[in-house]
């Protein structure tokens, strides 16, 4: 058997630790220039040097922002409209998904195998038809307008999360369930659905994260400053590079701790949802 | 009617509706929006006009060109699935041993998936902007070079968007490759060792093959999302600036349909964006499969 000699398995292990090293730079570099955005004076927003902490760091810009009003109304509205989604993504996927894993209809495998070509769809596919039926229905400025498109992009990935997850579920539960003289209704409320705790909190904080994030569609449904979700007011911010870079700062760093907290927490599922999305089609 | 029956249509009536609602509607009414003349204008009186639209696309010049949008396109998936792939295995592999704060160098390298997209593109915007932006000072004052013009002059804004979206979709491999790489029993490893392997025999004959299947369906997904990326390019380049040089078809589209509201020339881009990636997608799917089964 080949042994490595204790130098060779020493250097292998020193380059290992450079090259994650070097790319965890990489990876907390640019969250690094939001802490530092957000850290600067006014009168130093637009500074050549390259500090980790800058001279004379301040919470200015946090103050400013939190007792500005817009901060606060974009905080409400992104908060109004990711529950929304939230809501109406558990709701239909949990159901939707469980016609999809236990009965037989017309139609169910070509639903499916559609509900995963979905995911070709250019964004652009699915806003165009939207955003003119959102025009007739007189639905543009409005926050159904923004859940309406919201739930239609998140639905099918939600949707393939809770089947997945009910077929793990074993269909001798409900037998025993309708034995014991539970309605096909209560098995669902009371045995199948608290089962399938996890794929819901999966599908709630996937819908949650989807609209929360989202700044395309908002920007071409809602025109109101008074209606801005997060994403369009820190855009705002940002098109005045030299007088709010640092109330972007502030705002960026602010809205993106929750997400990338969830998202660290979730990476895992996120991710076996995806792979059995895929296999499975 | 039974109590059963009603139950089942209550569950499947709203599956059926909110397909209808989210994939047929759209997709169908894309299509006739494809083949007719709405625009801002005619919202209400438009009609069916055939292929018109197409036609357009195809054979009449454009301001930017679409074949050059097409052919920026591909190598903009192409670069950026490459090093996704490239490096997300890269780093899987070498995350894949003991290490001590293995967990923690984890966690970081996923950061750059976590972060919102637009907050991504609006920071990287920030970063490469000429004075201020940190990459030209790194590159003026510790690389003594001269200073880049990052988002005026065409390639190299096309550069900065590529850099961007690379930086942002390598865990997204990394994570995969992970998982597969985990799932290879150890013994092979040994036995590899036993026979005298080097490390690169035993990657090309033992890892590669084994995280295949694994990596396939991955890189289909990367190639469709990376297609369609919308948010970063739009962001990042603030709408193809400059003078829309920095185009792929998604932002060329978005453009047609919310800039110059030209609904059915719009309709008829999505539709061949989404011809494109079918095609792409059962083609690839399906050569994979038949080498899965030869397994």
């Amino acid at each position: 058997m080949a042994v490595q000699s204790k130098r060779t398995r020493l250097l292998k292990r020193l380059s290992s630790y450079a090259v994650l090293l070097f790319f965890c730079i990489i990876s907390i570099f640019p969250i690094w220039q939001i802490v530092n955005i957000s850290l600067r004076p006014g009168n130093q927003l637009l500074s050549t040097t390259l500090e980790i902490i800058p001279s004379n760091a301040t919470l200015e810009n946090y103050m400013n922002l939190l007792s500005s009003g817009s901060f606060l109304l974009w905080l409400w509205n992104s908060t109004l409209v990711s529950l929304a989604v939230t809501l109406t993504g558990v709701v239909l996927a949990s159901t939707a998904g469980y016609a999809f894993s236990r009965f037989r209809f017309v139609g169910k495998k070509f639903g499916l195998l559609t509900l995963l070509t979905t995911q070709m769809f250019p964004a652009t596919m699915l806003l165009l038809p939207m955003y003119i039926m959102l025009i007739n229905l007189g639905l543009i400025n409005t926050y159904l307008g923004v859940v309406i498109v919201y739930s239609a992009t998140a639905l099918p990935f939600c949707i393939w999360t809770m089947k997945g997850y009910y077929d793990t579920i074993p269909a001798t539960l409900e037998e025993a369930a309708s034995i014991d003289g539970c309605s096909p209704f209560m098995t669902f409320y009371r045995v199948i659905l608290p089962l399938a705790a996890p794929a819901l909190v999966i599908t709630a904080l996937f819908s949650f994260m989807t609209a929360w994030s989202e700044y395309l569609v908002a920007a071409q449904i809602l025109q109101d400053s008074q209606l801005w979700t997060l994403p369009l007011g820190l855009k705002s911010f940002e098109a005045s590079m030299s007088t709010q870079w640092g109330l972007y700062g502030a705002a960026s760093l602010i809205v993106m701790i929750p997400v990338v907290v969830l998202f660290l927490l979730l990476s895992r599922y996120l991710v076996s949802g995806l792979t059995l999305g895929s296999v499975k089609g | 009617m039974s109590r059963q029956k009603w139950f089942i249509i209550a569950l499947i009536a709203p599956a059926i509706l909110v397909m209808a609602f989210v994939v047929f509607y759209p997709f169908v009414y894309n299509v006739f929006l494809a083949f007719g003349n709405m625009n801002l204008s005619r919202i209400r009186d438009w009609e069916l006009v055939g292929f018109r639209q197409f036609i357009k696309i195809f054979t009449e010049p454009s301001q930017p060109d679409f074949y050059v949008v097409f052919l920026k396109t591909i190598i903009w998936t192409a670069a950026n699935v490459f090093f996704h792939v490239v490096i997300g295995v890269f780093l899987a592999l070498v995350l894949n041993q003991h290490l001590k704060g293995r967990g923690a160098f984890r966690t970081i390298l996923i950061l750059p998936w976590a972060i919102p997209q637009y907050i991504v593109a609006l920071t990287w915007r920030g970063m490469f902007n000429y004075e201020y932006g940190s990459i030209n000072l790194i590159i003026t004052k510790y690389l003594g070079l001269p200073a880049v013009e990052w988002l005026k002059s065409p390639t190299e804004a096309f550069l900065a968007i590529i850099l961007t979206n690379v930086w942002l979709g390598f865990p997204f491999m990394m994570v995969i490759a992970l998982g597969a790489l985990q799932s290879i029993p150890h013994e092979l490893y040994e036995a590899a060792e036993i026979d005298g392997a080097k490390w690169h025999h035993k990657l090309r004959t033992i890892t590669l093959p084994l995280i295949r299947p694994v990596m396939i369906p991955a890189i289909t997904l990367g190639v469709i999302w990376t297609f369609n990326n919308l948010n970063i390019v739009w962001l990042v380049s603030n709408a193809g600036e400059p003078s829309d040089n920095t185009h792929i078809l998604v932002s060329f589209v978005y453009k047609a349909a919310f800039n110059f509201y030209s609904f059915s020339h719009a309709a008829a881009l999505s539709l061949i964006i989404f011809v494109i990636l079918l095609t792409f997608s059962l083609f690839f799917m399906r050569k994979t499969r038949a080498t899965e089964s030869a397994y």
